[in-house]
C-alpha cells in the first residue's frame, strides 16, 4: 500500500496537467466533471490509505533508501493524521469544485479547464504537505500551495481588491517562507539531514551537555514563523482577511476550511518530529509558547471578528480566532489535546466552509456582502437563512455539531481558565454570524451606523455573470452537505474515538485517549451557544450597548492595510517566539 | 570565521524585510523580497561549504579522488531559486494588475483593506 502514497499528490497534479493541455477543447461541463471526478478519486485514495495506515506508512520515493542511517531521498510519511487530513484537503477541494459548477461566470473564455486545473494543483499541494516527511519536501509543497493560493486569490484579476489581497497574502507567506528556509538549512547544518526524524535523533545526538543551543533554538524559531504566518496566528495574521476577503468563494472555502490549518498542523508535526526529543525544545517552553500566542490570538481574532461588517471578513476573523483555540490545545501537549484540535478541525472545516458557501450565494444574489447594506433584504432566502443561522451556532458549539465535540475535548485537555478562553471566543465568533443571520435575513432591529476606520463591502462585485435571480440547487446542496458532515463528526458513534486512535499512534507513542461527549463537555458548549445567543440578541436589539468601544480601535488601526506594517509585525512576531522560547536555552 | 556566512546571511534577510517595510513602491518592494529570498541562498551554499572542496561534478575527475561540496545544499539552492523565479514573476504580474486598477504602485495609497 506505501507505494500509493506518493499518488496522493500526483493524481492532481496529472488532473491539472490534462485540464490544462485540454481545457480549450472541452465543453465546460466536461471541464468541471475531470476537475471533480480527479478530487473525488484522490480522495478516496486517501480514504483507503487511512483505513491501512496503522502500523504508519513510509514510502522512499524512488527506493532511495536510507544507507547507514544516512539518507539522500524523499521519504513520505502516511499515519493517521496526514492521510486523515489528506481527505480533509481532497473532500473539500471536491465541495468546492462542486460549488463552483454554476458559480462562476465561464472562467476565461475558452479555458474552461483553467480554475478547476488550478484548484486540483492546490488539492496536490496540500496533499504533498501532509505527507511530506522531510523538511525540504515539507518547505517545496509549502510553497507549491501557497503560490497557487495567491493565484486563486487574485483570480478575478479585474477586481482592484482582489490584485491588492492576492499581493499582500504573497508578500508576507513569501516572506515567512523564506524564515521557514533559513531554519531547515539551520537545522541541516547541525545533523547534515533533512528526514523529520532524522534531524530529531541528530539534534538529540548532538546536544552539548544534553540541552538546545541558540542554533536549535533559531531553527525551532525560524521554521515555526513560516508555520505560524500560514496559521495567521497573531501577530502574523495580518495578511489573512484581506485574502479570505477578496479571494473567490469557493477558494474561500479551502483557504478557511482546510489551508491555514495546515499551518497548525505543521507545527503539530514538526514540533512532535524534530523537537520534542531532549535535544530539541524542552516541553515547558513549547506549551508557553503556544498558549501565549494561541490566547492572543484567539482574543484579537474574537474581537476583530466582532467588529467587522464585510461578512467575509467576519468568517476571516472568526478563523483566525479558532487557529489560536486550536494552538492552545495543541499548546498543552496531552494526548487528549491534540485529539481535541483534530475533531475541531474537522468540525470547523465543514462549519466554516458552509458559511462561506452561504455567503457567496448572498453575494451573488444581492451582490453585496456587507451587513449594513444587506440588512432585512435577504427574507426570501429562507433556505440560507437557516444553513447560516445553524453554521453560527454549530461556530459556538452547539451540540452535537464536530466543532462541539472537539472544543468539549480540548478543553477538558486544557483545563482551569484557559477553559474560559474556549468559551468565550467561541460565543463572540459564533455570535457575530448569528447577529449577521438576524439582520441580514430576518431584518432585525434597526441598521446600524456605520463607523470609521473599516473595510464595507457594498461595492463587490458578483462573481457570476450578472446578479442571480435564484440560487441554483448546486450551490444550495453543498452548504447542506458541508453542515451534514461536520454534524456526523460529532453524533457517527464512535467516529470520536476513532480520530483520537488514529492521532494518538502518531503522536504520544501508544497512549490512547477516548473522545467522546461528556456531560461537562456538553453543558459548557451549551453555555457557549447560549452566550452567543444572548450576544447576538443584544447587538440586534440594542446596538449602542455594543458598538465599537475606545479600546478596540486601535486594534483595528493596526490592521492598516500597509504592506510595509506587515513585514514589520512579522518581524516582532519572529522576536516575540525567540523570546518565549529562550529559556529553553538559558535556563538550559 | 565560520560564523561569518551566518551573519552576512542575518544581515541581507534583515536588510530586505527592511526594504519590504519602508518601501514606497511596489516593484521595489518585490525586490527587497529577493533580497530576504537571497538570504536563504547564502546560507544554504555556506552550509555545504568545504574549505579545498571542488563542485560535485564527476565528469572529469574520479569519485574519491579530491573533497566535495555538499551537493544536497546545492540542489535545495537550485530547488529555491525555481521557486523564487516563479514567486517573484507572479507577484511582479500582480504589481502590473494593481498598477493598471489602482492607478499606483505606492503601497501608502493601498489602503483600502482596513480594519
Amino acid at each position: 500500500m506505501r507505494h500509493l502514497l506518493p499518488l496522493l499528490v500526483a493524481v492532481p497534479l496529472l488532473g491539472a496537467a490534462l485540464l490544462v493541455a485540454l481545457g480549450r477543447l472541452l465543453p465546460r461541463a466536461a471541464a468541471e466533471i475531470t476537475g471533480c471526478a480527479v478530487s473525488a478519486a484522490t480522495a478516496a485514495l486517501a480514504l483507503v490509505l487511512l483505513l491501512d495506515s496503522s502500523p504508519p506508512l513510509v514510502e522512499w520515493v524512488g527506493n532511495w533508501r536510507p544507507v547507514d542511517g544516512r539518507s539522500v531521498g524523499i521519504v513520505l510519511t502516511g499515519d493517521g493524521p496526514a492521510l486523515g487530513t489528506a481527505a480533509l484537503a481532497s473532500l473539500l477541494t471536491c465541495a468546492a469544485l462542486a460549488y463552483s459548477w454554476r458559480y462562476f461566470e465561464e472562467p476565461p473564455r475558452g479555458h474552461a479547464g483553467a480554475f478547476p486545473a488550478l484548484l486540483l494543483v492546490f488539492q496536490g499541494a496540500m496533499c504533498g504537505f501532509v505527507i511530506a516527511g522531510d523538511l525540504f519536501d515539507l518547505f517545496v509543497f509549502f510553497e507549491l500551495m501557497s503560490v497557487v493560493a495567491y493565484v486563486l486569490t487574485g483570480y478575478r484579476i479585474d477586481d482592484a481588491k482582489a490584485v491588492q489581497g492576492a499581493f499582500t497574502f504573497g508578500v508576507v507567506n513569501s516572506c515567512g517562507a523564506y524564515a521557514m528556509l533559513l531554519g531547515i538549512g539551520l537545522l541541516y547544518a547541525r545533523t547534515g539531514e533533512l528526514g523529520m526524524a532524522m534531524i530529531g535523533r541528530g539534534l538529540d545526538e548532538r546536544a552539548p551537555d544534553g540541552g538546545p543551543d541558540a542554533l536549535v533554538l533559531a531553527g525551532f524559531v525560524l521554521v515555526l514563523t513560516g508555520l505560524l504566518v500560514k496559521a495567521a496566528a497573531v501577530p502574523f495574521h495580518f495578511w489573512l482577511p484581506d485574502a479570505h476577503a477578496v479571494a473567490p468563494t469557493p477558494v474561500c472555502m479551502l483557504l478557511s476550511g482546510v489551508m491555514v490549518e495546515l499551518g497548525v498542523y505543521g507545527v503539530w508535526r514538526v514540533y512532535g518530529t524534530v523537537f520534542s526529543g531532549p535535544g530539541g525544545i524542552p516541553a515547558p517552553d513549547l506549551t508557553r509558547v503556544l498558549v501565549t500566542l494561541g490566547v492572543l490570538t484567539a482574543a484579537v481574532g474574537a474581537v476583530m471578528c466582532w467588529y467587522q461588517r464585510h461578512i467575509k471578513r467576519l468568517l476571516a476573523y472568526s478563523t483566525v480566532a479558532h487557529t489560536g483555540l486550536f494552538l492552545i490545545g495543541l499548546g498543552v501537549l496531552t494526548p487528549e489535546g491534540d485529539d481535541g484540535v483534530a475533531l475541531y478541525i474537522l468540525g470547523h472545516a465543514g462549519v466554516k466552509a458552509a458559511l462561506f458557501a452561504c455567503t457567496g450565494a448572498l453575494l451573488d444574489r444581492y451582490g453585496s456582502v456587507d451587513e449594513h447594506e444587506l440588512h432585512g433584504r435577504a427574507g426570501a432566502m429562507r433556505g440560507f437563512a437557516v444553513m447560516f443561522a445553524v453554521g453560527g451556532l454549530a461556530l459556538a458549539g452547539l451540540p452535537p455539531f464536530g466543532t462541539g465535540l472537539g472544543k468539549a475535548v480540548t478543553e477538558e485537555a486544557v483545563g482551569g481558565p484557559l477553559t474560559v478562553v474556549y468559551v468565550i471566543a467561541s460565543a463572540i465568533t459564533g455570535g457575530a454570524v448569528l447577529r449577521v443571520a438576524a439582520r441580514v435575513f430576518l431584518g432585525l432591529g434597526p441598521r446600524p451606523e456605520d463607523a470609521a476606520e473599516e473595510t464595507g463591502g457594498s461595492d463587490e462585485q458578483p462573481e457570476t455573470g450578472g446578479i442571480l435571480s435564484r440560487v441554483p440547487d448546486s450551490m444550495t446542496a453543498v452548504p447542506a452537505v458541508l453542515l451534514a458532515g461536520a454534524l456526523a463528526v460529532g453524533v457517527a458513534p464512535g467516529f470520536g474515538d476513532l480520530v483520537a486512535r488514529s492521532v494518538n499512534e502518531a503522536g504520544s507513542g501508544g497512549a490512547h485517549a477516548f473522545a467522546h461527549w461528556t456531560a461537562h463537555g456538553v453543558l459548557l458548549d451549551l453555555l457557549a451557544t447560549a452566550l452567543a445567543a444572548g450576544l447576538a440578541a443584544l447587538a440586534v436589539t440594542r446596538p449602542h450597548r455594543v458598538a465599537a468601544p475606545d479600546w478596540a480601535l486601535p486594534l483595528r488601526r493596526v490592521q492598516s492595510g500597509h504592506i510595509g506594517d506587515y513585514v514589520a509585525w512579522l518581524l516582532i512576531g519572529t522576536t516575540t517566539l525567540a523570546a518565549l522560547a529562550l529559556p529553553a536555552v538559558v535556563g538550559g | 570565521m565560520h560564523v561569518f556566512p551566518y551573519l552576512v546571511a542575518a544581515y541581507v534577510f534583515l536588510t530586505g524585510c527592511h526594504g519590504l517595510a519602508t518601501s514606497r513602491n511596489l516593484i521595489h518592494a518585490v525586490g527587497c523580497l529577493a533580497v530576504c529570498q537571497s538570504s536563504t541562498y547564502i546560507l544554504l551554499l555556506a552550509v555545504g561549504y568545504r574549505d579545498g572542496g571542488t563542485a560535485p561534478v564527476f565528469s572529469d575527475i574520479r569519485p574519491g579522488s579530491r573533497p566535495l561540496v555538499d551537493p544536497v545544499v546545492q540542489a535545495l539552492t537550485l530547488t529555491d531559486i525555481v521557486v523564487g523565479a516563479t514567486v517573484t514573476a507572479l507577484l511582479l504580474a500582480l504589481v502590473l494588475q494593481i498598477a493598471k486598477r489602482h492607478g499606483t504602485v505606492d503601497p501608502d495609497e493601498l489602503r483600502e483593506l482596513r480594519g
